[in-house]
């Protein structure tokens, strides 16, 4: 491979290639800055690029590995190997906008602790990844810096809210990247754009210094080409930390994956409630498809019940934006971000939030304002966190009796921008399927699993139990041993 | 019309933990400190920045709970409290609502007319908020400082009641010293660390309906909260004399008017829109961590007051003035176990020692003198070599430079003559030397003993043991008059 089509490699690839001494950090981040140069204009997938810290940071690490060479100490896992960073995870000295207005010249003092383990364990930082405003959205459009473009087919969607993200992975500007996710802002992107994208189990990976938009929903997250690139990236950022105390003091494993694919023994349930009338007809078939090829690999498939998957959306759409309302109080243009001058305390409220926000996040900031309200908290936040029980003990039930859950991630592939501009309601519909994992805290895996007519990637997803994010890696490799769906990569 | 009154108080103590309620900033003096020293991206509400529990604080909080009777929640949850503020970096105050810490208490206080029990409704734990300072340098500002935004918060909250101002005082006067005494808290009220809320209703005498109540706010002294009911109460009863309804309200209290004024009404009432704090998980209090807080307990002021009057024979109120306070609790006690006489040691200690401390502004811990000097003085007095003005005058020099009773006595000739022989030989030189008023005793006028007994001390210069004294002089007299 020459130096100047390194992008093309996976993750595992680059690292091997660079552990071989077939290239270095430098020449790697050369390459995936040199595409992002050159498709950037089209695809849109950053709002803050870093080219001197990464080229810094991979002289570094070419340095680091030429002195273990002679000294022989062991090397931080992933030395050398690019990362795009979606732009809701602080980091330390490069601005954080959450794609909003009101963060636009916001530069965080500290890095999340997720970016800070993935810098420990030797990544190169490319830059900062577009997304929806504060994370609300299913297709990037709602971001304040411009809409990103699905790779696949520029006049669609990526999917969102880390549309930025998936598309960088997507169009090869960089091995991996970090997204978040809160009710399917990894999946379905990962979905859109025809890559691989994890959602880890509540509490597995610390959110500390991911900007909040649903405290209890929100989880950093992980795109990448393949299911063991992920796993990679995974075991570095994933465990315990004191900063965030909803995090669990649970061994991270090692996940290494198994050199066959043999998924003799694994009990695979597919949720009926999972495909309904209305979807997009390919996306089923992949789906299925790729659940019997599961079966031909030895997995043991069975239908299964989530009843209460059809209140999931509506649950969602109380318990999310009522965090966020309390959430994005903070900005108010007293300590840090964009501030509007004013006469008077509520005048300077009034100005900076109104300004600074977009109108989905005002939508959300009021529904969930309402949702609180007294005399109202019973009737919704309260019976939402009651109805969120429900849900959870649908999912704790079916893993009683299944290993992992198979899915599909949205009910239709990649829409066209501005599709759902005037329709909210519509563009909520696109996380049906995603919001009940958030909802019930249990991790989930999303992969490519073929292409509709239009060419466009469709994907699936894996469910694991509380904390059992290794079967979906175990399940999901496998897949793509025999498959090569993930290898694709688009025309640009 | 007569009217009782009916008075709930909220108390706001910051904890003296060494770092802030939900991030490793030190707690610093926010008087004093250059502002905006002691803050990080957590207590300053940056982006992506999460709350975790100080344990400390909780601990802190425990004790307070227990020393007030309260049943402690296993599991207790914290809480938005949503409203917009320039102190408030969030946006909101992590607080407890639903599920606090503690409810269920009751502390018991001394009144002139006799014990109160003061029924606790809840005890929980919150953040405090930054300041404000409001400039006017031409161009009016306010300025924000956030070293106390995070600070722990205590809330304890009275069950109304408290039916006149004096039970309020002990009410408070109380409270303060038990959290003092568990260390939890400094008691100094210059420094805002305890501040008050009251809530105030009257009814007419007699009547078992409660009248409308008004939430007095941001009382942080004793006497702005004394103040502000007292005015509260009376403004009350003149609205209610002329027929007409109080209104329900929030009140502030202006301290330099002396009166209180309304902030909002119960219409314009903030929704808080109280939920869960997703970002922490429910805090739970197994019975072991109880039990370790509960044996770790310090005694407290009003089970040592007893102890007090139990062990030592003292006054209650001898017993309470010597316990109040742990420091001068420890000495009383040292100098008892090192050989004082109780009753004789609390005497000197709340008179003689108390007046010099008034006198000279120093704390009770800038004292010279150590327990076992001060017992050392104390045993001098009670076996008679040196009597009680002696004694007094030994003290205030000891008091002054720190030395031993036995060594000012010894440089100074200040030993009581107890020496029998002394003391006969001045009894008989006295007699002698007044005929006339020895004639007028024989005759009958027999207070003149007092005098004669005068006049052998200022021989004796004021050193002579009375008790021998009066018991050589009575015999001598006796022998006269046959
Ligand atoms: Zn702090």
């Amino acid at each position: 491979m020459s130096a100047n089509n390194l992008h093309e490699l996976s993750l595992a690839q680059a690292l091997a290639g660079l552990q071989r001494g077939d290239f270095s950090s430098r020449e790697l981040t050369d390459a995936c800055l040199a595409r992002i140069d050159g498709l950037e204009t089209r695809v849109h997938a950053f709002i803050t690029l870093t080219p001197d810290l990464a080229r810094q940071q991979a002289d570094q690490a070419d340095a680091v590995r030429a002195r273990a060479k002679k000294t022989g100490e062991a090397l931080p896992p992933l030395l050398g190997l690019p990362v795009a960073v979606k732009d809701v995870l602080c980091t330390r000295g490069v601005r954080t906008t959450c794609g909003s207005r009101i963060l636009e010249n916001f530069v965080p003092p500290f890095n999340a602790t997720a970016v800070q383990r993935a810098l420990d364990a030797g990544m190169v930082l490319l830059g900062k990844t577009n997304n929806d405003e504060f994370a609300m959205g299913s297709s990037t459009e709602n971001s304040a810096y411009g809409p990103t473009r699905n790779p696949w087919d520029l006049a669609r969607v990526p999917g969102g809210s880390s549309g930025g993200s998936a598309a960088a992975v997507a169009a090869r500007m960089t091995p991996a990247a970090f997204g978040s996710d809160t009710g399917g802002s990894v999946r379905q992107p990962a979905s859109y754009c025809g890559i691989s994208g994890i959602k880890p189990t509540y509490g597995r990976v610390s959110r500390y210094g991911l900007v909040a938009y649903g405290s209890s929903l929100d989880s950093v997250g992980l795109f990448a080409r393949s299911a063991e690139d992920l796993s990679l990236v995974f075991s570095q950022i994933a465990g315990y930390d004191e900063r965030d105390a909803t995090t669990l003091d649970l061994p991270v494993p090692s996940y290494d994956l198994p050199q066959a694919p043999d998924l003799n023994g694994v009990r695979i349930g597919v949720p009926k409630e999972y495909f309904i009338a209305g979807m997009q007809a390919e996306v089923e078939a992949c789906v299925r498809q790729a659940i019997e090829q599961l079966q031909a690999l030895g997995a043991q498939v069975r239908e299964i019940s989530l009843p209460h998957t059809e209140y999931a959306l509506p649950v969602y759409y109380l318990i999310a934006p009522a965090e966020a309302s309390a959430n994005l109080a903070r900005y108010d243009g007293i300590r840090y971000g964009l501030s509007e001058e004013s006469e008077t305390m509520l005048e300077l409220y009034r100005r900076t939030r109104g300004a600074g926000f977009g109108s989905e996040v005002k939508r959300r900031i009021m529904l969930g304002t309402y949702a609180l309200s007294a005399g109202y908290y019973d009737a919704y936040y309260g019976q939402a966190q009651k109805v969120r029980t429900l849900i959870k003990r649908d999912f704790e039930q079916a893993f009683e009796q299944v290993d992992a859950i198979a899915c599909p991630v949205a009910p239709s592939t990649a829409f066209k921008l501005g599709e759902h501009a005037d329709d909210p309601l519509a563009m909520y519909l696109e996380d049906v399927f995603t919001l009940p994992i958030n909802l019930g805290g249990v991790p989930g895996l999303a992969f490519p699993a073929g292409f509709d007519r239009q060419g466009l990637p469709v994907g699936m997803q894996l469910l694991g139990g509380h904390f059992n994010e290794a079967v979906l890696f175990r399940i999901a490799h496998a897949y793509q041993m025999v498959t090569d769906w993930h290898t694709r990569a688009p025309a640009l | 019309m007569r009217y009782e009154a009916v008075i709930g108080l909220e108390v706001h103590a910051e904890l003296l933990t060494r770092s802030k309620m939900f991030c490793s900033c030190a707690v610093v003096d926010s008087t004093s400190a250059a502002p905006n020293t002691a803050v990080c991206p957590v207590c300053a509400g940056m982006p992506g920045v999460l709350p975790v529990v100080n344990r400390q604080a909780v601990e802190y909080a425990l004790r307070v709970a227990l020393a007030l009777d309260c049943e402690v929640a296993q599991t207790s949850l914290f809480a938005r409290k949503n409203y917009f503020y320039p102190d408030l970096p969030k946006g909101y105050q992590i607080s407890q609502y639903e599920y606090p810490l503690a409810e269920r208490g009751r502390l018991v206080v001394d009144t002139i007319s006799g014990e109160r029990t003061i029924r606790i409704r809840r005890v929980h734990l919150e953040e405090d908020t930054g300041k404000l300072t409001h400039v006017n340098d031409g161009q009016p500002r306010s300025l924000v400082d956030l070293n106390r935004a995070g600070v722990p918060l205590l809330e304890i909250v009275s069950e109304p009641d408290m039916h006149s101002l004096e039970e309020v005082r002990a009410y408070a006067t109380s409270l303060r010293s038990i959290l003092r005494a568990l260390g939890v808290n400094s008691g100094d009220m210059e420094k805002g660390v305890i501040r008050f809320e009251a809530n105030v209703s009257i009814r007419p005498e007699g009547s078992a309906q409660l009248g409308t109540r008004v939430e007095i706010k941001n009382l942080n002294s004793f006497r702005a909260m004394e103040r502000a009911i007292a005015y509260e109460l009376e403004r009350q009863a003149a609205i209610l004399d002329q027929g007409k309804e109080v209104a329900q309200e929030t009140l502030g209290w202006s301290e330099s008017e002396g009166r209180t004024y309304s902030q909002r009404s119960k219409e314009e009432a903030h929704d808080y829109r109280y939920f869960p704090e997703p970002d922490l998980p429910p805090l739970v209090v197994d019975a072991d961590w109880l039990e370790r807080v509960a044996a770790e307990m310090p005694e407290l002021p009003r089970a040592r007051q007893q102890r007090f009057m139990n062990n030592y024979a003292l006054a209650a109120v001898d017993a309470r003035l010597l316990a109040e306070e742990a420091e001068t609790a420890a000495f009383y006690e040292a100098a008892v176990a090192a050989g004082a006489a109780p009753r004789l040691a609390a005497n000197y200690l709340l008179g003689e020692v108390f007046a010099w401390m008034n006198a000279s502004g120093e704390p009770f811990s800038a004292l010279r003198i150590t327990p076992s000097s001060f017992a050392g003085l104390i045993q001098m007095l009670e076996s008679g070599q040196v009597n009680q003005n002696t004694a007094k005058a030994v003290l205030a020099e000891m008091l002054r430079d720190g030395r031993e009773a036995a060594e000012i006595i010894a440089a100074s000739g200040l030993q009581q003559v107890s020496d029998a022989d002394v003391i006969t030989a001045l009894v008989a030189r006295v007699l002698e030397e007044n005929p006339a008023e020895v004639e007028s005793y024989l005759n009958g006028k027999e207070t003149l003993a007092n005098w004669f007994f005068g006049q052998v001390m200022r021989a004796a210069a004021g050193r002579a043991n009375p008790q021998i004294l009066r018991r050589e002089l009575a015999r001598q007299l006796g022998n006269l008059k046959r």
